[in-house]
């Protein structure tokens, strides 16, 4: 047999994934990626209010191999933990239930991990369940900007050292990007940017500045 | 799996033809010699004249006369020796401008980058929503200081003609010479150099059932060319190396096999296919409808991913190929899509097939059954286009 890139465990959950599909009025969901930029995953939770427990989870999603089997094994993981236990699966985690992903295919299935801690941020948001209010800093945005891709080399904006300088004053976030406006995924990385950093909830307006 | 392949890729490379194989056996293990010059031993004299017997075939294919036609190990190389083999003659002498396309294969283009970089500049034309050049632009583009323009027969993915022939013509007029690559198109698609004014043409064997590793460069008589590997007075002296025989003699039988019957055949397997793929719901197709590759389809369904796609045809024992940017080593999305002005998401949703002499018509509508199945299963797990 030729050498896949895949392991068996992978592609058994590409040819049947887990939990696909959607929650009709889900507890919390997420959407993360766009189809501009490549791969895409929505996530669904119930979650009881009580125990704060995940009683099911859902996911779809628009992509590859490896984005699908991360999202199948990763809402496996999540179902019946608590929404605490589910914060703490990693990557790797989902990566080393998977019998390893390619590394150039890194960045499809960290989405579906991003998935997950995004809609348990949206519940805790939603249910009021954030205790403090962390006013937004340059490494508050910094951080967020990590979960923005450059599609060029499938790893985020600050990994590839694409952002230049950000700085956040009164409520507005400027950020310099090393990256001419002609560029051909300019427009992806300017929408998906504004995405990430406008929903803090001292943000009012967010500049993305391009090199000439 | 691998008994039952249906392979759809024949883009990528053919299968071999066992009667090109039997014509190519005896220069492996009989008539092995070199092609010495005509005073040399007897066996030697054979290979040279087999060689040369080998070119004359080629060379009627093309309408071109013997000593216009160079063996090479591929259109890569070809293109290569044609690109900067002009660079290097007219460079110094005439200018540094060299005229191509956005959509041109990489041999073509890197190319041209590789000159940029050796400062010569670069025109890239843009395409039209079917991958077609813009005459006008092209026109335009032209300046004193342009030494060569490069445009392609027929696209590596969308499979869309160029206008060779006005093309041709609009660089004759304009006194610049004009290579065009036309592994895509050779010899399925005639272009007779008598005809059509061009100065050098890449061309390929194993996209015809030939063997891999050999192509040609067709050299109209009196091109400035400067050959730029250096080695032995091989192929009059424009591409140093020893001739691969076997392989040349493979080449030519491939191109005597290849039929007009049988690219009639293929197209009307591409009609029927791109026929009933358009039935399923939001999918597109990339390139000309009519002006079009004999072999080629290409069509994007939205809301899906290539490498799904690719991955599921696979183990249902199907082989294509896509522009999907999860499919590329690079992760980049197919620079031909975006060139015809598709967004990213067009690019990863597109799937090519190509048919070969070993398709039955049965394969079209195998494939067309698979494939609807397979995408109304991702779509079933795809968070897009549920409300449409």
């Amino acid at each position: 047999m030729p050498d896949f890139p895949y392991s068996e465990i992978v592609m058994e959950h590409f040819r049947h994934p887990h939990n696909v599909g959607r929650i009709e009025e889900p507890d919390a969901k997420s959407i993360e990626g766009s189809p501009a930029c490549g791969d895409m995953v929505a996530l669904y939770l119930k979650v009881d209010e009580k125990s704060h427990r995940i009683t099911d989870i859902k996911f779809e999603s628009y992509g590859c191999a490896s984005n699908i089997a991360t999202g199948s094994i990763i809402t496996e993981m999540a179902k019946g933990k608590t929404l605490e236990e589910a914060k703490a699966i990693t990557w790797r985690q989902a990566s080393e239930a998977l019998g390893g992903l390619p590394p150039i295919k890194t960045h499809c299935s960290i989405l579906a991990v991003d998935g997950l801690q995004a809609a348990i941020q949206n519940y805790e948001e939603r249910h009021g369940l954030i205790k403090e209010r962390v006013p937004t800093t340059v490494e508050v945005v910094r951080k967020r900007l990590k979960r923005v891709m450059n599609p060029l080399v499938g790893l985020d904006l600050v990994r590839t050292k694409l952002v230049k300088e950000i700085k956040v004053a009164d409520g507005i976030v400027n950020v310099a990007l090393k990256l001419p406006d002609n560029h051909q995924f300019a427009p992806n990385i300017h929408e998906e940017i504004i995405e990430k950093i406008e929903p803090l909830w001292d943000v009012t307006q967010v500049i993305v500045e391009f090199e000439e | 799996m691998f008994g039952e392949l249906i392979y759809l890729d024949n883009a990528a490379t053919t299968r071999l033809d066992e009667r090109v194989l039997e014509a190519m056996t005896p220069f492996f293990l009989k008539t092995y010699a070199i092609a010495t010059s005509q005073f040399g031993y007897s066996a030697g004299i054979e290979a040279r004249e087999a060689i040369g017997a080998a070119r004359a075939t080629i060379a009627k294919a093309l309408g071109a006369a013997p000593e216009e036609f160079v063996f090479t190990s591929g259109s890569t190389e070809s293109s290569n020796i044609a690109i900067k083999g002009v660079a290097l003659a007219l460079g110094e002498k005439k200018g540094k401008h060299i005229i191509t396309s956005r959509v041109e294969d990489f041999p073509v283009l890197h190319s041209a980058r590789t000159l940029e970089k050796q400062g010569f500049q670069v025109t890239y034309l843009d395409v039209d929503e079917f991958g077609r050049l813009d005459l006008d632009q092209l026109r335009d583009a032209i300046i004193p200081e342009t030494i060569l323009v490069s445009i392609q027969a027929a696209n590596q993915e969308i499979g869309t003609l160029q206008d060779l022939v006005s093309i041709a013509q609009i660089c004759k007029d304009r006194g610049v010479l004009f290579h065009t690559d036309a592994t895509h198109t050779f010899p399925r698609v005639p272009i007779e150099v008598q005809e059509v004014p061009v100065d050098l043409m890449t061309v390929t064997a194993h996209l015809i059932h030939g063997p891999k590793g050999v192509g040609g460069l067709y050299v109209r008589k009196g091109t400035p060319l400067n050959k730029w590997m250096d080695g032995g007075f091989q192929e009059f002296n424009l591409r140093a190396g020893e001739e691969n025989i076997p392989a040349a003699i493979g080449f030519a039988k491939a191109v005597e096999l290849t039929t007009p019957e049988e690219t009639a055949r293929l197209e009307q397997m591409r009609d029927r296919l791109i026929e009933r793929l358009l039935q399923i719901p939001h999918s597109q197709l990339n390139g000309h409808p009519t002006l079009r590759l004999p072999h080629n389809v290409n069509v994007s369904f939205r809301f899906v991913e290539g490498e799904s796609i690719l991955l599921h045809l696979d183990m249902k024992g199907f082989a294509v190929s896509t522009g999907s940017a999860c499919f590329s080593r690079s992760l980049e999305a197919s620079h031909v899509i975006l060139g015809i002005g598709g967004n990213h998401e067009r690019a990863h949703g597109s799937v090519r097939f190509t048919f070969g002499r070993y398709n039955k018509s049965g394969d079209v509508d195998a494939v067309a059954d698979v494939i609807a199945d397979v995408i109304e299963q991702l779509r079933a797990i795809s968070p897009l286009g549920k409300e449409l």
